[in-house]
């Protein structure tokens, strides 16, 4: 069980407290009607899937909630860091 | 071309009486040569199958099978080993039931035996929901000509004694579907069988060598794989490389819509045969067999976050030990010996991608996620047909990539939220 630093409640807790939340830091279409088939098979489906530096969400649900993004080693499973949702890629 | 000796009664005869120093090896280690008409990339059970029927059914046999680790050392060697086609939708009953057709009668074409046992599957349902969709899955499976029918709590008990059907358990038995043609193989065997079988057609078997680059002309279509032991050319690539896809399909410039996910499995200490056939259950997440060294085999989920790690959390196994002890009591004090975990590449349909792709001579199956054991036949062949064609077979069809484009999923997740 992976233990997760949430940068919201300043603390490292346990995997079970959190759901998982996918890839970060893929933009929702901000004008969808002009999106063509490529954008759309892009924005829902075409996923990184690195071996190594993953930038990926993380919601703290049994805690306080929220939303946050990581940067963890797909390899080690190692996070190298933790920051707030908002802040720029890592 | 190697010289296969046929298992049969008489060598085994034959060889008793020279205390059997006569058998030679399964297939050669080969090193590469310099070209190829067809690579594979990847020694699990779908790219030995491709390499075995491309030289069996469609005349091709001057094939390179490339293997970064041991052949079947990928999720073919990891998994449960459960084998079924009651799938909902028409292309995947097609699809998987394909594959158990070919299951059959499998050991006697390859001349090895998979141990391909039709101990039948039965899929617990334990709520109005499950009841519903399994009800709704029979009748559709009817229509395909798929084997699949309902039981009662009693009729499921009497199929599988060790099951308990009381209603005061925490996920009680309210019926099951039951593919009497389902079951297990031998994994191992499925890998040796067809490398076996494969190097006797003349299939080089590289094992040890991973594929790290692969090669594109002025055109963009395909001319060769680098490898750790260099370049070797085809116009005819095939990948086949389970949780690596991404990573390989990244080589050639594509971006898939595949995802990396660990998957775990354990083993019980073995003890005699105490249970008849594999009983899956969606809804607590358990599945479990017994193998015929005495066994239990138990399937546990995926992790949630995507990794490469091959190792996955305790929790998820803790949790499908719970619900195993719940629905059978009987196995409460049964000591696990081993557990381990595999990388499965997950689409966002849960069906497979099996086809052509837009490099010329680049062809792909992947996608297979937590249930493509079941599919290895199949999907060798359909793979095998796709590269001798440059067209897949009508079967393959809607499993291509363009599906992700213009809409037309085949949605077994939705319909089934079936792991395996
Ligand atoms: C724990 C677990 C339980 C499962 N249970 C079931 C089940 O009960 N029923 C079922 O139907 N399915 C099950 N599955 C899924 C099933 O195992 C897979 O879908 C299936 O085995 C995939 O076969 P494959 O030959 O495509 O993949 P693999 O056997 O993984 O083969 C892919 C090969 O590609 C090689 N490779 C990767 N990258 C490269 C490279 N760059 N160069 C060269 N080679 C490379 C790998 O080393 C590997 O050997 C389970 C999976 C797991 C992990
Ligand atoms: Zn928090």
């Amino acid at each position: 069980m992976l233990l997760i630093h949430c940068p919201y409640c300043e603390e490292a807790r346990p995997e079970v407290e959190f759901a998982y939340g996918g890839e970060a830091h893929i933009a929702r279409p901000v004008d969808p009607s002009t999106y063509s088939d490529e954008q759309w098979e892009e924005f829902l489906y075409i996923r990184s899937n690195p071996r190594g530096r993953h930038h990926e969400r993380w919601r703290h649900a049994h805690g306080c909630g929220r939303f946050f993004n990581a940067v963890r080693d797909t390899v080690t499973d190692v996070f190298e860091t933790t920051y707030k949702a908002g802040e720029a890629r890592k | 071309m190697t010289t296969m000796k046929r298992f049969s009664g008489f060598n085994l005869i034959g060889e008793a009486f020279r205390s059997h120093q006569g058998w030679p090896e399964h297939w050669p280690d080969k090193a590469p040569k310099a070209s190829y008409d067809a690579i594979i990339v990847g020694a699990g059970g779908h790219g030995l199958g491709a390499a075995y029927y491309l030289a069996k059914k469609y005349g091709i046999t001057n094939v390179a099978l490339i293997e970064k680790g041991w052949l079947g050392g990928g999720n073919t060697g990891r998994n449960t080993t459960i084998i079924r086609s009651n799938y909902l939708y028409d292309e995947s009953a097609h699809l998987y039931d394909h594959a158990v057709k070919l299951w059959d009668g499998l050991s006697q074409e390859l001349n090895y035996n998979i141990m391909y046992s039709k101990r039948g599957v039965l899929m617990l349902a334990h709520n109005v929901h499950d009841v519903q969709s399994f009800k709704r899955h029979i009748h559709a499976n009817r229509l395909n000509g798929v084997d699949n029918e309902w039981l009662t709590p009693e009729e499921c008990k009497a199929y599988c004694p060790p099951l308990d059907i009381s209603p005061r358990t925490r996920h009680p038995v309210l019926g099951g579907a039951l593919q009497r043609r389902g079951g297990t193989a031998r994994h191992d065997s499925v890998a040796w069988g067809y490398a076996r079988a494969a190097s006797a057609l003349g299939v080089d078997i590289i094992q040890n060598c991973a594929v790290t680059g692969i090669r594109r002309g002025a055109d963009g279509a395909i001319e060769g794989v680098e490898t750790e032991r260099g370049f070797i050319a085809s116009r005819r690539v095939g990948v086949s490389a389970a949780g690596s896809t991404s990573l390989v399909m990244k080589m050639a410039g594509l971006d898939f819509p595949l995802e990396s996910y660990p998957l775990q499995a354990l083993v019980s200490e073995p003890v005699k045969p105490i249970f008849p056939c594999v009983v899956m259950s969606n809804t607590v997440h358990a599945y479990m067999s017994q193998s015929d060294k005495g066994e239990l085999v138990i399937g546990a989920g995926t992790d949630q976050y995507t990794s490469y790690s091959q190792r996955g959390a305790f929790h998820i196994v803790e949790h499908t030990l719970a619900a195993i002890c719940e629905i059978f009591p009987i196995f409460t004090r049964m000591r696990m010996l081993r557990t381990w975990g595999g990388i499965v590449d997950v689409t966002p349909d849960r069906s497979p991608i099996l086809g052509k792709t837009p490099v010329k001579g680049l062809y792909v199956n992947c996608g297979w996620g937590t249930g493509g054991f079941k599919a290895t036949p199949g999907a060798g062949d359909l793979l095998a047909y796709t590269m001798a064609h440059d067209e897949p077979h009508k079967i393959n069809a809607p499993y291509n990539l363009d599906r992700f484009r213009n809409g037309r999923l085949i949605d077994e997740a939705a319909a089934a939220a079936v792991a395996h």
